[in-house]
């Protein structure tokens, strides 16, 4: 890495012979993608937060995308020609860039980086974010765990990582806590996003039995699959809306927009900090789409009185009394979980069966 | 009537005019395409073929970058080409490539955190020991029970993805990482980093290995007797087995080769420009690779450059992709137009173009 001198060196030379005309440049914002927009998911709601950049600052705020762009050194290179095009500011969606940003965000101490859903800020120009997904899923259980009739729940699950098994235990609490009788089954799909692999571990479960699908993966694949057998599904990451009124009965949508907005003002303006930013539905970051008609009206006051409730900061998904999988206590009565805790979870809660893979 | 006539020898004129001719109207094809998409064409051949390599702005850190880019695509494609050429089929150097990396990255931490010298070298021995032994699951396969190892090697990619995902979640996940995936970083640790060998140029031992590997392979094909067994099988594989080559042998070597060789380019990419195991670390090389062995030709050299190639259109790629705006998909199309005009050219260097009727054979 001992290039960078050399790069450093030119680059500054580059904005030196430039500087006139830099007074007026806009401030330039790059994203990089770990999908495309068009998947109607996780980078479609990135793309949507960028949109909203644009929008809000109209001329002074330019902003550039690579698509697709696989995690490792691929994401390096890009992160690095974005910045000697003139980005003054990186938004890396997805927490495998996690090592790149900030091996690039040390090169380039100026810019300014924000990296979706990591923990790595090694260098002071690097914040991270990410949103309390399982706030969302809490609702999605409620609402699941009373819609079910055949009492089993499918459950597509990405990879086991902690925010994922994070959404299974909120989503399972919370569909016990409504019907004791529910259980849930999971299918680990080792993908974030790939409709063939989705479809069929959608399809799995309904063979099993379940007639109400959740999924930690970002393609509409399963919802199709949940139309065609007539059962109910809730859109991910995005509203995936056009699958309403069912089977999509209700969504957990991240939305960026205003973070993205505030933080590119800050950097604009200087006042930029790191942080570590994990939000929820109180600050609009996790949003539940639309409850369509599917869900009967009491259902829908109740999960609308849940929403509410987080909103306010009355409520938190993980109020104890909650045991591990193994029976041992986690949380006491009225024990509320610590955020180091629930980053880290690596453990199932009492009434989960089934093992998570390792 | 136009029709093809087989040339008694390939023709020299064609085989090195085609692949200048196939690039050229590349540019012409995908300039179109990128018209289309409402993009200056000219502007954006410019930026995927010329920036990387000239532009004041970029070129100081893209001209390293295309080695780093190319060097496993070269490592793995030599290997492959061996097979190939014997008309041996492995299609799973991603597998190997991604067994490679895990073997060699596991040695490496199971003596974290040690900065021994020696532990390095024995990470290269067992990334190309996993890549060697995962492909002798299909060559053993095909020699013993006669499976086609085309699907065999194929399917293991998927599990080794399997066991890749399973390490970085578990077995090989950094302690230190708070319960998130991925190992502990590999490059970024004295004695299991593969460094940049000469500031600023892009060159790590997995570069060098593949420059080693042209060389070796050229000598190979073109000096020694394996070589010209290799040949002979692949174009008449009766003559070979009546001239003693035997075809089980052939197998087990030329799968066994081009397997480490991938293993090799997953250790030194998970030990260097990667840094670290991941859920999703194998990005594809082990599958362009076979692209690049056939842009090349199946020929040493013609790898070489056809890996340099590749990178630069990879590179090139994000370039117009961040300052056009072209979608992500062009750039694979503009690949593909590349890969079809090369293959379709080929043709032109086997056969001659005859116009009117055939004559009476």
């Amino acid at each position: 890495m001992k290039l960078l001198p050399r790069l450093l060196a030119s680059a500054a030379l580059a904005a030196g012979l430039a500087l006139p005309a830099a007074a007026q440049d806009p401030f330039t914002v790059g994203f990089v993608y770990i999908g495309t927009p068009g998947d109607y998911g996780w980078t479609y709601e990135h793309d949507q937060g960028r949109l909203a950049v644009e929008e809000h600052f109209g001329d002074a705020v330019d902003t550039v995308f690579v698509e697709n762009v696989p995690e490792g050194p691929d994401a390096e290179r890009v992160m690095t020609q974005m910045i000697l095009n003139g980005a003054d500011m990186v938004f890396t969606t997805s927490f495998g860039y996690g090592e790149a940003t900030n091996a690039v965000a040390g090169n380039f101490p100026d810019v300014y980086f924000e990296h979706a859903t990591g923990y790595l800020r090694e260098h002071p120009n690097v914040s991270t974010y990410s949103a309390r997904f399982y706030e969302g899923r809490a609702v999605l259980g409620h609402i699941a765990g009373q819609m079910t009739e055949s009492n089993i729940v499918g459950y597509i699950a990405s990879y086991p990582i902690p925010e994922v098994i994070r959404g299974i235990n909120s989503a399972f609490l919370h569909a016990r806590e409504v019907n004791p009788d529910v259980e849930f089954r999971v299918v680990w799909a080792y993908t974030w996003f790939d409709p063939a692999v989705e479809a069929d571990a959608a399809q799995a479960l309904i063979d099993a039995g379940a007639d109400v699908i959740m999924q930690h993966t970002d393609s509409t694949a399963p919802q199709a699959v949940a139309q065609e057998a007539g059962i109910i599904s809730f859109g991910q990451a995005s509203d995936m809306i056009q699958f309403a009124p069912l089977p999509r009965v209700a969504s957990i949508i991240d939305n960026w927009a205003p973070y993205y907005i505030r933080r590119v003002g800050e950097a604009m303006e200087g006042t930029w900090e790191q942080a570590d930013t994990w939000e929820g539905i109180d600050t609009g970051m996790v949003v539940i789409g639309e409850m369509t008609d599917a869900i009967p009206a009491e259902l829908r006051a109740s999960a609308q009185a849940m929403i509410d409730a987080m909103a306010a900061g009355e409520y938190h998904p993980f109020t104890g009394p909650i045991n591990r999988q193994d029976g041992t206590a986690w949380l006491a009565e009225g024990e509320i979980a610590d955020d180091g805790t629930l980053a880290g979870m690596n453990f199932y809660v009492e009434g989960m069966t089934g093992e998570i893979p390792n | 009537m136009i029709r093809l006539e087989k040339r008694p020898q390939p023709s020299q004129g064609w085989v090195i005019g085609g692949p200048i001719l196939a690039v050229v109207l590349t540019m012409i094809a995908g300039g179109v395409m990128f018209a289309a998409l409402g993009s200056d064409p000219l502007e954006a051949i410019r930026i995927i073929f010329w920036d990387p390599l000239f532009s004041e702005r970029f070129a100081s850190y893209s001209r390293p970058q295309l080695l780093v880019k190319a060097g496993p695509l070269i490592l793995i494609a030599i290997g492959l080409s061996l097979g190939f050429r014997a008309g041996i089929w492995n299609i799973g150097a991603e597998g190997q490539y991604i067994v490679g990396a895990i073997c060699g990255a596991g040695f490496g931490l199971a003596f974290y955190p040690s900065e021994s010298p020696l532990i390095f070298p024995g990470m290269v021995l067992a990334g190309l020991l996993g890549g060697f032994l995962w492909s002798m699951i299909p060559a053993l396969l095909k020699v013993y029970a006669r499976t086609n190892e085309i699907l065999v090697s194929l399917l293991l990619v998927y599990v080794a993805e399997a066991m890749l995902a399973s390490a970085a979640t578990g077995w090989l996940r950094n302690p230190e990482g708070s319960g998130f995936p991925g190992s502990r970083n590999l490059s970024r640790h004295p004695g299991t980093n593969n460094p940049e060998l000469i500031d600023g140029t892009g060159m790590h031992w997995g570069v060098l290995a593949a420059f080693i590997a042209v060389i070796a392979a050229y000598v190979l094909m073109n000096r020694h007797i394996l070589g010209y067994q290799i040949k002979l099988a692949g174009q008449a594989p009766r003559a070979a087995r009546f001239g003693g080559v035997s075809p089980a042998r052939l197998v087990l070597l030329c799968m066994g080769a081009s397997g480490a060789l991938a293993g090799a380019a997953g250790l030194f990419e998970v030990s260097g420009p990667a840094g670290q195991i991941t859920i999703d670390f194998n990005v594809g090389y082990g599958f362009t690779a076979i692209i690049v062995a056939f842009l090349g030709r199946l020929n040493p050299i013609g790898i070489l450059l056809a890996g340099m190639l590749m990178a630069l259109t990879f590179i090139g790629g994000e370039l117009a992709q961040l300052m056009l705006g072209l979608p992500a998909p062009s750039i694979q199309a503009f690949q593909g137009m590349l890969l079809f005009f090369l293959l379709a050219l080929d043709v032109l260097a086997n056969y001659r173009v005859k116009w009117g009727r055939e004559a009476a054979a």
